[in-house]
């Protein structure tokens, strides 16, 4: 059994709850910062990254978060969730957490008009995920050691570095939990050598 | 790789992504980096707040653009604006505009005062007011993709909002312990979509998101909202009309995240300063109430 949380301190929890669900898991919506010392996988949900960010410090997640990567405990950021993993964001001073080798663009593709849905060829994933783009980011730029899992466009979208997860889209609004599957595989490993 | 925009999906989306987030009305770009700053997950741009709108008596309709535009380029988080009930025009030029979300909102004159906008004919999504089960599976079946409780906006008085919520969630409770043969007759008697119905039944829950609106005045009043099952809350003269905004901003967000840490709250509500004035609803006269407003 492993154990996978969702931090939850805004935006779209319930759907990654639900997203996650299969026999060998359980789910932990993380409210409290002991609640990481419990669960061998972290999930950034979607939301409004700015609006996450200033509750992370508020409640102290800051250092504990990093300390969490920091001992390479998998973590799996959608959207907003992504722009908190990057090591550097477009038009901003400073990233947030700084996670993953990549350069993010907030709100990339315009405004809520023109979010939209489409299917996405994935690397090691499914030729064909549904995927629903939000006023969403696009990944600019990815250091050499990050995979890129899927681009839209011409645009990066999905990435990997180790055991860290991001895409700039919403598989958990979708039935299509392959991206979940694909993040449990990568606890479940990470879960045996540590 | 087909691209699809204005699905339900991306719409209801948005909202899903609004989740235990505040969203703050304000009127200029000072006030919208000040609700920012405090952590708001949106902001509504609005002319006047709805307490300067009920003063000022008269017909009340959607901002001028400028003011839109003006909180658009001050800010990176979604922006939202109010249209007239009805109003299609008001509607296709704030989603010309680029508003993240449009409001057909009861706090503005009616334009029309038997149809609501057909929201499905729309890219940009809609959030709009319900006092009961029966508005809010008619707002949704016109294509609203977020609802919000009416409550009696501009009062600081939280009655309303709470009437509305627990009326909502006890109809909904009801929908779902019900057998499917007498869904009809409930749809019959509340003037609700069959259809909404079933699908309330079926998955448990709304379609939509409901965030709670109209009359939350403190952290407190934010926090019971979201006990009685708000999924997140809008502020709308509390902040504004209060004596530190930016205080009273950070703690209303505070207080919606953590709305079951009591000691918490205790402290935010700590020297706040005045909150707004306040209307007690009987005082207000039936046809001046905003809540009677929309069908």
């Amino acid at each position: 059994m492993i154990n996978i949380g969702v931090l939850a301190l805004q935006g779209a929890v319930r759907e990654h709850v639900k997203a996650l669900q299969a026999p060998d898991v359980q789910v932990t919506v993380v409210k409290k910062v002991e609640q990481l010392h419990d669960i061998d996988g972290l999930v950034f949900p979607g939301g409004e990254s700015t609006t996450m960010r200033r509750l992370i410090n508020l409640y102290g997640f800051y250092e504990p978060l990093k300390a969490f990567a920091e001992k390479n405990r998998p973590i799996f950021g959608t959207c907003a969730g992504a722009i908190l993993m990057a090591n550097e964001i477009v038009g901003q001073m400073e990233p947030h957490l700084s996670v993953m080798d990549m350069t993010v663009e907030r709100n990339a593709f315009g405004r809520q008009r023109e979010s939209f849905e489409a299917n996405l060829a994935m690397d090691q994933i499914g030729e064909d995920v549904e995927a629903v783009f939000i006023r969403a980011p696009i990944i600019n730029k990815v250091g050499p050691s990050v995979n890129v899992l899927a681009s839209y466009d011409g645009d990066i979208v999905a990435a990997q570095q180790g055991p860290f997860l991001a895409c700039s889209f919403h598989p958990e609004l979708t039935d299509d939990h392959r991206m979940h599957q694909f993040f449990v595989k990568m606890v479940r490993e990470q879960a045996i050598h540590a | 790789m087909d691209k699809h925009v204005g699905t339900d999906r991306v719409k209801r989306g948005m909202a899903e992504m609004q989740k235990g987030g505040v969203i703050m009305d304000v009127v200029n770009a000072e006030q919208a980096k000040i609700a920012e700053e405090a952590g708001a997950v949106a902001v509504m741009a609005l002319e006047r707040v709805p307490s300067d709108i009920r003063a000022a008596g008269g017909v009340a309709r959607m901002a001028d653009p400028s003011i839109v535009e003006e909180v658009q380029n001050a800010v990176s988080i979604p922006v939202m604006a109010k249209a007239r009930i009805g109003h299609i025009v008001e509607a296709r030029i704030l989603e010309a505009l680029g508003v993240d979300y449009i409001d057909e909102s009861e706090v503005l004159t009616p334009a029309d005062e038997v149809f609501h906008l057909n929201k499905r004919d729309y890219t940009v999504p809609f959030v709009c007011g319900a006092r009961n089960l029966g508005e809010a599976t008619r707002r949704i079946a016109e294509g609203a993709s977020m609802l919000r409780t009416k409550g009696e906006p501009g009062t600081g008085n939280i009655v309303e909002a709470v009437r509305h919520q627990r009326l909502m969630q006890g109809q909904i409770n009801k929908i779902i312990s019900m057998s499917e043969d007498e869904l009809m007759t409930e749809a019959k008697n509340l003037g609700a979509p069959y259809e909404t119905l079933l699908d309330i039944k079926r998955n448990g829950r709304l379609p939509v998101v409901n965030f709670a609106a109209g009359g939350i005045a403190t952290p407190a009043d934010a926090a019971l909202m979201m006990q009685l099952g708000s999924d997140g809350v809008f502020v709308g003269s509390g902040i504004f009309k209060s004596e530190n905004p930016a205080k009273f901003a950070k703690a209303i967000v505070e207080a919606t995240t953590h709305y079951e840490d009591y000691a918490l709250i205790a402290k935010l509500s700590k020297n706040l300063g005045p909150a707004m004035k306040g209307i007690e609803i009987s005082s207000i006269e039936q046809k001046d109430r905003m809540q009677e407003r929309g069908w």
